[in-house]
């Protein structure tokens, strides 16, 4: 089973009392934007076969949205951090790095 | 191609059955073929087929990474039917449907095809509305549904428990013309005619890049080395994002597993499928006697094949409140395979941004039973560049707002 530490009530939270969310840190396109803008803010994804940023909610337990750093492939979890930022933190992202070596992230500006 | 028959049988146990050859040849990759299909699973095979058999070209390779149908074609729960709101998505499985029904014998190969009565259980009042809904849209469609009454589910099939207490079965949408074929079959009977017309089946050949030149792909490289191509059919299901990425674009598809299982066998006593949407899991019993039983997706992006435990139990924990005559039974196997959903859980069958690559994905829990209206379709359109069974299925339907919404009309399950 999935498990999660979530980083505002420190509960180690089995999947069962979460709730996934989707890919994280999607920039939400404004007024002024084109279709394309549009379609990709709604609908196209990351989806890696590997590292992923993702969004979830600690739904039963205190209710928070926070944010986890997962490999799709293996399962396995860098670690989770809150909710209001708009990039992983570096140190999440270096552990990551001296996990996978030569892996980055496409598109985090 | 030696020709199955009763005969051939007969013959061949008068000579310790050595004359049977192979289904379909291993070659070598050629340097360069016309076209090149990614994923050697149901719908790749189907696309090839039909490229063939409608269009005559077979100078066509058909690469898969691991083995013919170990994908999702061997990991589903082999129903088949049609029964779908919008008119789009209903053309397509009908037309898979109305193939299934002569395959066997164009191919030449037993799928065991059995139309034995698709039927989805109403639950709730929503479900009855949205149900009829569906009855009378399949009635202008041409596609031979019903609404019946929980009197004639019963009938049907009596080890069902309409009372409840949850969820009292109130009706059902039935389709007496789906049913259930045997998946790994349809894979085998493709690939066998598809090697007949001279067409390569490349196992174990991984595509890890994809070669364009001005925005016009030029082949692929692969585990087996460079091989060129005219035309690329991505059609790969759940690692579609894998080679999307490759080909440099992106997807509105995410990839989940959903999990399935089979009971140890039981004598026959189930002659239907019955899904039961509201209370999330399906089940049919298998030629040899095992139940069949698939249930709901996770819900966050996995490439592992296995899912959580959790949709398991409550998958079983439904099944035995509708069925409780299968309370006791044990679980043989479980697995889980990777699907492909978009946001409007209907597929794409479409052109890409980089010129003669074409994709077919986004099948998500329900592609098996489209697989030869998918293939002859994303045939039709790899050849002449549109489809009429295709042509709502685009990727440019998400930028225009055109959705086949599905995800509403089929509930959970499709």
């Amino acid at each position: 089973m999935l498990i999660l530490h979530c980083p505002y009530c420190g509960v180690m939270a089995d999947e069962t009392e979460l709730a996934p969310g989707g890919e994280a840190h999607l920039r939400r396109a404004g007024p002024e934007s084109s279709d394309e803008e549009f379609m990709a803010y709604l609908f196209e994804r990351e989806n890696p076969r590997g590292v992923h940023f993702e969004r979830w909610r600690h739904a039963l337990g205190c209710g928070k949205w926070f944010h986890a750093a997962r490999d799709t492939a293996t399962l396995e979890v860098f670690g989770t951090y809150p909710a209001q930022v708009t990039e992983p933190p570096e140190a999440l992202l270096e552990t990551i790095r001296e996990k996978r070596p030569g892996w980055q992230w496409r598109d985090l500006k | 191609m030696k020709r199955y028959s009763a005969f051939a049988i007969v013959r061949e146990a008068f000579r310790q059955h050595t004359g049977w050859p192979r289904a379909w040849a291993s070659p070598e990759p050629r340097e360069r073929y016309d076209v090149i299909i990614v994923g050697a699973g149901g719908h790749g095979l189907a696309t090839a087929y039909y490229l063939g058999r409608n269009f005559g070209i077979t100078n066509v390779a058909v690469l898969e990474k691991g083995w013919l149908g170990g994908g999702n074609t061997g990991r589903n729960t082999t129903i088949i039917r049609s029964n779908y709101l919008q008119d789009a998505s209903a053309a397509i499985y009908e037309k898979a449907r109305s193939l299934y029904e002569t395959l066997s014998q164009e191919l030449n190969f037993n799928l065991m095809f059995s139309p034995r009565g698709v039927m989805m259980l109403a639950q709730t009042e929503h479900e009855v509305r949205g149900y009829r809904r569906t009855a009378e849209a399949n009635a202008l469609q041409g596609v031979e549904t019903e609404f019946i009454g929980r009197e004639r589910v019963k009938e049907l099939c009596p080890i069902i428990n309409i009372e409840g207490p949850r969820y009292p079965v109130l009706g059902a949408l039935w389709q007496p013309r789906g049913g259930t074929a045997r998946h790994d079959a349809v894979a085998w009977g493709y690939a066998r005619a598809c090697s007949d017309m001279g067409m390569h089946i490349i196992q174990r050949c991984e595509v890890t890049g994809i070669r364009t030149e001005g925005g016009r792909v030029t082949g692929v490289s692969t585990t087996r080395g460079d091989i060129g191509c005219n035309k690329l059919g991505i059609v790969v299901a759940g690692h579609s994002g894998v080679l999307a990425q490759m080909a440099g674009f992106r997807l509105p598809i995410e990839s989940v597993a959903l999990q399935a299982m089979v009971s140890e066998p039981v004598k026959p006593c189930m002659d239907v499928v019955v899904m039961a949407n509201t209370v999330h899991g399906y089940m049919s019993q298998s030629d040899k006697g095992e139940m069949v039983i698939g249930g709901g997706a996770d819900g966050f992006n996995n490439y592992t094949q296995r899912g959580s435990f959790h949709h398991i139990e409550e998958t079983v924990r439904a099944l035995c409140e509708t069925f409780p005559i299968i309370s006791r039974l044990k679980m043989l196997r479980q697995w889980g395979g990777i699907v492909d959903m978009t946001g409007d859980r209907s597929p794409i069958i479409s052109k890409t941004p980089v010129e003669n690559i074409f994709i077919n994905c986004g099948w998500g829990t329900g592609g098996f039973k489209a697989i030869p209206g998918s293939g002859w379709a994303m045939a039709e359109l790899m050849v002449k560049g549109e489809s009429p069974l295709a042509a709502e299925f685009g990727l440019n339907r998400f930028r225009e707002g055109r959705f086949i919404d599905e995800s509403v009309a089929a509930g959970v399950a499709h």
